[in-house]
């Protein structure tokens, strides 16, 4: 009998053992893995959907416009979501006055949660790069297009969106939507 | 006549009343399981961000567009991702997450049976 017991309990240490050190290595390559990854969630920016269908108030005017109105065909657009007491927009400012030269791409800005004297000076101060631009007074247009900050910027083509950048334009970023409007 | 007024009145409030009610309480429920990506780990319900405070009156729109709940909630998903929710659909990249529990579960109930069943022996 006491041989028997002897017998077991070495079995369950021969078990037990194992599965410890294999339930310990697996918790803690989990962590490990864990630890390099940024916990901070960024949503897609590679994306061919199409863009949001809304209707939306041009700044400083009454006027109100679809989104078919806005965008036509074969035509390239970026949308630039922007805002006076944005500082990284300040940053990205002279990349979108740079863009404007660009004569096949037309530059929509997206006035976000914004008061329309403190735009007015932000772009007397630095220049407006935009061909039009639309008034977003409650953050509800900039969530039908999937942004969740200023500045974010959309490149449309044909109804799609073909580029999304979220955060301030960069050097390379710029590259990119130059070689993407041929 | 006068009293007919008053009743149909009363009942018109009524009515706006519990129907404006249910909007809230649903309203409430959505943002309560949507996660704010700014401060991320806080609901929509409880964090009062630019993109949290637009995003509600994105889902009190929708809910008077008609819309339903999952309906919202796939709108959102096709915008900002899976990560949105807070109640995660089972899929390739999550099933880790739903099933874990639940073999941790039935290997502590196995345990638990088997050292009875010993102790009883």
């Amino acid at each position: 009998m006491g041989c028997s017991a002897f017998s077991k309990k070495n079995m369950k240490n021969k078990i037990l053992l194992p599965f410890a050190i294999v339930s310990f290595l697996f918790i803690f390559f989990i962590l490990y893995v864990g630890l390099n990854r940024s916990n901070i969630y960024i949503p897609e920016t590679v994306i061919n959907e199409k863009i949001p269908t809304f209707k939306v108030k041009v700044f400083n005017s009454e006027k109100e416009l679809s989104s078919i109105e806005i965008f036509k065909n074969d035509i390239y657009y970026l949308l630039n979501i922007w805002a006076s007491w944005c500082i990284p927009c300040r940053d990205e400012h002279p990349y979108l006055m740079e863009l404007k030269k660009n004569k096949k791409l037309k530059i929509v800005g997206l006035n976000y949660k914004d008061k329309v004297k403190n735009a007015n000076n932000f772009l007397n101060e630095l220049n407006n790069p935009y061909t039009l631009i639309l008034s977003d007074t409650d953050g509800t247009i900039a969530i039908e297009w999937g942004a969740y900050g200023v500045p974010e910027t959309f490149l449309v083509y044909n109804g799609k969106i073909i580029k999304k950048i979220i955060g301030p334009m960069n050097n390379n970023l710029f590259k990119e939507i130059e070689s993407a409007v041929k | 006549m006068k009293i007919l007024n008053l009743l149909v009145i009363i009942i018109f409030l009524f009515n706006f009343n519990v129907s404006n009610a249910k909007d809230r309480n649903l309203n409430s429920k959505i943002t309560k399981n949507l996660r704010c990506l700014i401060c991320q780990g806080q609901s929509i319900h409880d964090s009062d961000t630019e993109f949290a405070n637009s995003l509600k009156l994105v889902v009190e729109k929708k809910i008077t567009e008609g819309m339903s709940e999952n309906e919202i909630y796939e709108f959102l998903k096709t915008k900002y991702g899976e990560w949105i929710l807070y109640d995660p659909a089972l899929n390739q990249k999550t099933y880790i997450l739903w099933l874990l529990p639940l073999l941790l579960f039935l290997i502590g109930g196995a345990i638990i049976f088997k050292n009875l069943k010993i102790k009883k022996n």
